[in-house]
């Protein structure tokens, strides 16, 4: 039989060694297309090093991962990897400070990135409605005009989403989304990456267990590089093994 | 849409429109107070002046060079003077080759200096430089060149920051080295001089020395213009944003190895014209040109005018450069005191330097709109009263 959905992100037996620590530890991991997944887990379980090695910012020791049915992104650097489709949100919001808002979506803009071609580059009038459209997505219509440096916390997290739907990603990897957001900023996220996960797969590493709850999909817990337990929030957290890894003996 | 025509952010650069303007203006109005004011009138400009003008003028490019790599893109090359310096000795062959049998040794075809090295014929990489059209582009190639290998190798393994500084120092270092020896093939320590004529034109004409001046400072402008051209695309944009953040760039998808690789390879090129006007002008190229602390004085120029605004290098490398001639002559001892205390003072009290600071800034505003109402008075009583 043939299978509705196919394997977006496909981790085998990845492990990699800084200095003598096993940041990742024979980790294997699967997400869907169109899936939205949480990866949970304490601090130094490898969620971010996981990141690293799927956008080939560091290249495993061994295992493979496999991207959109046979692309081994092991072999690639971060430029490729981000061309072939997948995009990332770093844990603390990076947006191009000097830039205005505006100007960091247009630079996010999904198209051709060789230097010739930025260098005779007219914006076209749907690429400008379609910065419009994310503005008002990200609730940054007001400010477009401002430098991103001097946007506040949450709104700078947001305009990194932003960037990252402007790029249109397949898979959109999201390191702790809310991390320093108000209540109601939370709340907001996990609506717009729901919205989001409805035409891309999307991966959220997070701590907040509010927000994975809002966010109400699968979610692996991660601990010593490598996966505990996979499930519902309510079933992962049922775990045994995960109370204790959570909570200590 | 929020993008204007290039021209007119040009005029809204108002500090740019000014500097700009002088320069078109004085390389018109200098050659002609030169040439056609007799000497006696107090109008006329004396032909040492004009060359020691156009000689400031090259180091202008120069920084207008070191300012895109350095302002625009983050990088701070130490280096530059290297280019500026493969751009003089790609003139200065072209100049030796010009001077035929009028050489002390009466060769046709061998310099002086290989005459005297006892050399027989002329080196493989000598060829063609008698030849205006193939040293004008050996001026452009061979920094271009040059740039873009050793640029390939750094940027690609991603050497950046402070240790990209050191081995762009250690660049020039080399090639000064190089160029002090005799087979190197290029007069060795004493360098190429004793140049005669260009395109048949006697060098030391006033007409060639006036020539040269306009051409220097129509390179200033259209060097700025490239610049000011490129940081105003989208290109600009993207080289700012790995100026400020590499990582987000490349997880945008830019290569960002390529856009540096660009960027230093348009700033040699602009470096390399520089040095091929200076050359003639000062009537001389040695390795010396190729000093570590050559390269590291263009930064100063460019710190002092406003790093990051094109036209800040421009006013920096001639206020700077001015100061050094005077200062070398009224109190010789003093000057390389007075050149690093510049370069702590600016980094201290002006980081932005004086076209960065917005007080200046306001205050030639302030000025200049001082003149326009002086110059129509009527325009500005009717806006003021309309208020």
């Amino acid at each position: 039989m043939t299978q509705h959905t196919q394997t977006i992100l496909y981790l085998d037996g990845v492990s990699v060694n800084f200095d003598g620590f096993k940041a990742i530890n024979d980790l294997s991991l699967y997400v869907e297309e169109g899936e939205l997944r949480a990866i949970i887990g304490p601090n130094g379980a490898g969620k971010t090093t996981m990141m690293d090695i799927i956008t080939g910012k560091t290249r495993p020791d061994t295992g493979d991962v496999i991207f959109n049915g046979g692309i081994d992104l092991t072999q690639l650097d971060e430029a490729a990897i981000a061309n072939l489709g997948i995009g990332r949100k770093f844990q603390k919001p990076t947006v191009f400070e000097n830039h205005t808002v505006f100007d960091n979506l247009e630079l996010a803009l999904k198209g051709n990135r060789s230097p010739y071609q930025s260098l005779f580059f007219r914006l076209l009038s749907e690429q400008y409605d379609r910065i419009n459209e994310v503005l008002k997505i990200i609730n940054l219509a007001e400010d477009r005009q401002r430098e991103a440096g001097a946007l506040s916390h949450g709104q700078k997290q947001w305009l990194e989403i932003g960037m990252l739907l402007m790029q249109d990603p397949d898979l959109l990897l999201v390191d702790e989304p809310v991390a320093g957001m108000t209540d109601a900023e939370t709340e907001e996220t996990a609506r717009l990456l729901k919205d989001i996960s409805k035409s891309h797969s999307v991966i959220v590493v997070e701590h907040d267990m509010e927000f994975v709850k809002a966010l109400d999909c699968r979610v692996n817990v991660l601990h010593e590089g490598s996966v505990l337990a996979e499930g519902s929030l309510d079933v992962v957290q049922a775990n045994e093994q995960v109370i204790e890894v959570y909570l200590g003996r | 849409m929020t993008h204007q025509p290039m021209i007119l952010r040009i005029l809204h650069d108002r500090v740019a429109a000014a500097v700009l303007g002088i320069l078109v203006l004085a390389a018109f109005l200098v050659p002609v107070l030169n040439l056609m004011v007799p000497e006696t009138s107090p109008f006329h400009v004396p032909s040492y002046v004009v060359t020691l003008l156009g000689k400031y003028l090259t180091y202008a490019l120069l920084a207008l060079s070191v300012d895109l790599v350095w302002g625009y893109c983050g990088i701070l090359s130490l280096g530059h003077g290297a280019f500026f310096a493969l751009g003089g000795y790609a003139m200065g062959m072209y100049m030796m080759r010009q001077i035929g049998d009028r050489g002390v040794y009466g060769d046709p075809t061998l310099p002086d200096f290989m005459v005297f090295l006892d050399w027989k014929e002329l080196p493989w990489y000598w060829y063609g430089f008698d030849n205006f059209g193939f040293a004008m582009l050996m001026v452009m190639l061979v920094p271009g060149v040059l740039a873009f290998v050793f640029g390939w190798f750094a940027f690609r393994s991603r050497v950046t920051g402070v240790y990209l500084s050191i081995i762009t120092q250690a660049m020039t270092y080399a090639l000064l080295l190089a160029f002090f020896r005799n087979d190197m093939g290029f007069g060795g320590n004493n360098g190429l001089t004793d140049f005669k004529d260009i395109l048949g034109f006697d060098i030391q004409s006033d007409g060639m020395r006036a020539t040269l001046f306009f051409l220097s400072a129509m390179a200033v402008v259209g060097g700025y213009l490239v610049c000011r051209f490129i940081v105003d695309s989208r290109l600009g944009r993207v080289i700012i944003a790995i100026r400020d953040s590499e990582s987000r760039a490349r997880f945008l998808g830019y290569r960002v190895e390529y856009y540096r690789l660009f960027v230093f390879t348009v700033s040699a090129v602009l470096a390399g014209i520089a040095g091929a006007l200076y050359v003639p002008q000062v009537g001389i190229i040695n390795p010396s040109e190729f000093a570590p602390a050559n390269s590291i004085e263009i930064v100063i120029w460019v710190a002092l005018g406003g790093r990051g605004t094109l036209v800040g290098p421009i006013i920096g490398a001639l206020v700077v450069n001015y100061a050094k001639t005077y200062f070398t002559g009224a109190l010789p001892e003093i000057w390389l005191f007075m050149l690093g205390g510049l370069f702590i003072l600016t980094t201290l009290f002006l980081p932005k330097g004086i076209v960065g600071t917005e007080s200046i800034v306001a205050a030639f505003e302030a000025r200049r709109l001082q003149l326009a109402k002086w110059l129509r008075p009527y325009d500005y009583a009717d806006k003021e009263a309309g208020q």
